[in-house]
């Protein structure tokens, strides 16, 4: 019985470092808030830990912890708007400051300058989209999500999925000045 | 190129399942548009790189918030046994001088029954010195009288007491 435990405990702490980054980036990249996404990620894992026992791998580790974050996140921001938006509006950036940490790779300043551009446009659209489209946005483009574990994550059909990818894909779109 | 402005999953007539249709517009996205996602995809994955290493400041927080609250603690503690110790020292100095403001009575008392005593000795003196006085006197009064007043002394005689 403790060794089971013991094994379930080692099994968790690889998993916690496995997926810690993504889930810290996916929290970043929705709150825009460092200090509330890594309050947020510790929130996750804690909850991940208490009903580690319970999760029979239905669905990938990655899956299940993404559900849990989006689920805490839809809570902070259903308390947020109740008490505490003020506090964390301060803190949060815009996420077309992101366009700061763009590596300069192999382009030419005026290239680095027009990707940059481009990278605050795209910030700006997915600033602007609904809770639920950026949140899929964010999975699929970010994180590079297939569309069945983001439906699984999200307790979405497919299909409502591909859905809000289309019309946060078509905003994204407009904002760098093609056809919606 | 295959976006649908309205993004309904109502299959039309002859088209294929919405699910298909969406699946398909996503993997022919145009260049240009793939380009920007990737480098945003670029600049989160390495804003997250450097806020996930950044030192964190909560712990400095945490340990201000510690020292603060035992500065509060100290403080309070202080301003308690102060308190509290000024309490007992003024409640130990108003019983001393009551203690000496009764001690003082007593004196005054005790010194005045002892002026009362010595009033009443010396006024019983002077009472017992006055008889003797008036009895020498009345003993070294003459008893021989002129001879025109014997016949007064003789009626006197009999009376001894005035």
């Amino acid at each position: 019985m403790a060794m089971a435990e013991e094994m379930g405990a080692e099994e968790f702490s690889a998993v916690v470092q496995r997926h810690r980054a993504q889930i810290f980036r996916f929290l970043l990249a929705s709150t825009r808030d460092a200090d509330l996404a890594e309050t947020l990620t510790q929130d996750c894992f804690l909850k991940a830990h208490r009903n580690w026992a319970s999760f029979r791998g239905e669905s990938s580790a990655m899956t299940w912890l993404m559900r849990i974050a989006i689920n805490l996140q839809k809570d902070h921001w259903r308390n947020r708007r109740m008490q505490f938006w003020r506090k964390t509006r301060a803190n949060a950036v815009d996420l077309s400051e992101a366009s700061e940490w763009l590596p300069s790779g192999e382009r030419s300043a005026e290239q680095q300058l027009m990707a940059q551009e481009r990278v605050r446009q795209v910030g700006k659209a997915v600033s602007g989209l609904s809770e639920r489209q950026r949140t899929v946005f964010l999975l699929r483009y970010v994180e590079e999500a297939e569309l069945s574990e983001i439906a699984r994550a999200t307790g979405l059909s497919e299909g409502t999925v591909k859905a809000h990818l289309s019309r946060a894909v078509a905003k994204v779109r407009a904002e760098l000045g093609g056809k919606p | 190129m295959n976006i649908k402005k309205k993004s309904g999953c109502e299959p039309a007539n002859g088209a294929k399942p919405c699910e298909e249709r969406t699946q398909m517009d996503f993997e022919s996205m145009d260049p240009e548009l793939n380009e920007a996602l990737g480098e945003f995809r670029s600049s989160l994955h390495a804003w997250s790189e450097a806020a996930y290493s950044r030192p964190r400041t909560v712990a400095v927080g945490v340990r201000r918030q510690v020292w603060r609250r035992a500065a509060g603690w100290a403080l309070c503690s202080v301003l308690i046994i102060g308190g509290a110790s000024t309490g007992v020292w003024k409640h130990h100095q108003r019983e001393l001088q009551m203690r000496i403001a009764a001690s003082h009575a007593a004196e005054q008392q005790r010194l005045s029954a002892q002026a009362h005593e010595q009033e009443a000795k010396q006024e019983k003196e002077d009472v017992l010195a006055k008889e003797d006085l008036l009895a020498n006197v009345n003993k070294d009064v003459s008893r021989q009288v002129p001879a025109a007043m014997e016949p007064l002394a003789q009626l006197m005689s009999g009376d001894e007491s005035w």
